[in-house]
């Protein structure tokens, strides 16, 4: 990574995340790290580090956070809420940075899928009469979908 | 939308949808007179099309065991995939479907911890917030529908230990799971956050899938992996990271004698029965651990055959639970 340069650093960023709903809780964040021994994403990879993601963020480092990569790999697993002694709810605050990061257009293609395929059939999943045949063999009732409501209310 | 009515699984109709869930919105009276044992029923997305076998088995232990569970046929997807895009377009799409719920005054009961997790979310902010709760509802307005709240949400797994309880579990057991050996697996959003799930089971000490494991007559084992994440929500962006987060459970179970790790909910079954093979290729190991969920075990317990509880789904087939438990 780059050095970042001091006049690269937005000081309003911290306040964006603040604003945004569950994002409330980072300036409480007193970096005592058990938000990281907690997480079982860091565990496994280390560019993934809670409290390193909030310290980025307090810090005014917007686009090396929103631009990461690596923000997209929390598992909203709720570890990190659990055990943080200043109540800061990381995985909410984890929600806000990717909220924030979808509205500067910094957003991973697979997540913009699943928005279509829930305007298109109401659900993640297609349900098509093959589906339906097996839920019948099954003594399962059908499914019928309602696309309808999910594209007036995503737009 | 007025005319629909919410059926019964056998298809009787419900008793609170002839065509009085209008009425039922503004009722108090009326939702607190339903009957505690009775929930319409919410698949998500992943159940009706992936796990049968959950479903199925769901659907006859809660029979067996007096809950009577109807469906709703406009309930859709619960809206937690759109968290991370924009968290107030969960909120409405979740607030759709408890909005359809509380029209049958009905409470909601979920197979799926992600589901039960975002539905009983959307509820609590709603019903804490009312500046949240209007622009919600000012969204939900161009689909005709409104929510006021509070609309319960439980998962499956609550319903059967807060409603049915564990006395009443073991009176109706017929054919104790005796010799049994099994591994539950809770899953994060079953447990946390616990500003949710208060009251219900600790995060911390787990207890309520183990102990509903040990009232079939099976034997419930700890293992050192027990509370971890099994990845799920990191699958679609990083399939290895989620992968080598799956393995560690997958190996301590294989290394107890459980006959089976036992699941609550399909987001954790799309990583330890479906990537299970994967996981074990890519690890060099020799990994064949059965996965099952709750139900089907409850229901083998409860004599229901595992033909209709649909173990023929099960990917690793759980072959020495069905031989100990049929024979
Ligand atoms: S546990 Fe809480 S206070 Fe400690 S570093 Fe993590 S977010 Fe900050
Ligand atoms: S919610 Fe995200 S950041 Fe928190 S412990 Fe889980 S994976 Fe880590």
């Amino acid at each position: 990574m780059s050095r970042t340069k001091l006049n690269d650093l937005d000081p309003d960023f911290k306040n964006r995340v603040a604003s945004q709903p569950g994002g409330e809780g980072i300036k409480a964040c007193f970096a005592c790290k058990a938000c990281t021994a907690a997480c079982p994403v860091e565990a496994v990879d280390k560019r993934y580090d809670p409290r390193k993601i909030i310290r980025m963020a307090l810090l005014g480092m917007k686009s090396e956070v929103l631009g990461s990569d690596f923000i997209w790999l929390c598992s909203s697993c709720y570890g990190c809420s659990e055990v943080c002694p200043q109540n800061v709810r990381f995985t909410e605050v984890m929600f806000a940075i990717k909220n924030l990061a979808v509205a500067e257009a910094c957003v991973p293609p697979g997540l913009t899928v699943q928005k279509e395929l829930l305007k298109r059939h109401g659900r993640l999943y297609e349900v098509t009469e093959f589906e339906n045949d097996k839920r019948a063999k099954q003594g399962l009732p059908p499914i019928t979908e309602h696309p309808e409501d999910y594209a007036a209310l995503l737009g | 939308m007025r005319s629909f009515k919410a059926l019964s699984w056998d298809g009787r109709p419900c008793p609170s949808s002839s065509g009085v869930g209008v009425l039922a919105r503004h009722s108090r009276e009326r939702k607190d007179k339903v009957d505690p044992m009775e929930a319409l029923l919410y698949l998500g997305c992943t159940v009706p099309v992936r796990n049968l076998n959950y479903e199925s088995s769901a659907r006859l232990t809660a029979r067996s065991l007096g809950i009577t569970l109807h469906d709703h046929e406009k309930f859709g997807c619960c809206g937690f995939p759109l968290k991370s895009l924009k968290a107030e377009d969960t909120l409405v799409v979740a607030a759709r479907n408890l909005a359809l719920a509380e029209n049958e005054g009905m409470e909601i009961c979920a197979l799926c911890n992600a589901c039960a997790g975002t539905l009983t979310e959307t509820a609590h902010v709603l019903d804490h917030h009312p500046d949240v709760k209007e622009r919600v509802n000012t969204r939900l307005a161009s689909v005709g529908l409104r929510y006021e709240g509070p609309v319960r949400v439980r998962h499956f797994m609550r319903l059967l230990w807060e409603e049915v309880g564990v006395e009443a579990i073991r009176e109706s057991i017929t054919r104790p799971l005796t010799d049994v050996v099994l591994a539950p697996h809770y899953g994060c959003h079953y447990l946390k956050p616990s500003e949710l799930t208060a009251g219900f089971d600790s995060p911390d000490v787990p207890k309520t899938l183990a102990e509903l494991i040990s009232v079939t007559g099976a034997e419930a084992v700890d293992y050192p992996s027990l509370k971890d994440c099994c990845g799920g929500g990191v699958l679609g962006m990083s399939e290895e990271v989620a992968n080598a987060m799956a393995r560690k459970k997958l190996e301590d179970v294989s290394r107890t004698r459980a006959h089976a790790l036992v699941l609550v909910c399909p987001f954790c079954n799309v990583m330890y029965e479906g990537q299970q093979k994967k996981i074990a290729k890519e690890a060099g190991l020799d990994l064949k651990v059965p996965v099952v969920y709750y139900p089907q075990v409850l229901g083998l317990a409860l004599g229901i055959s595992s033909k209709d509880l649909g173990f023929k789904l099960n990917r690793v087939k759980p072959k020495e639970l069905l031989d100990i438990v049929e024979g």
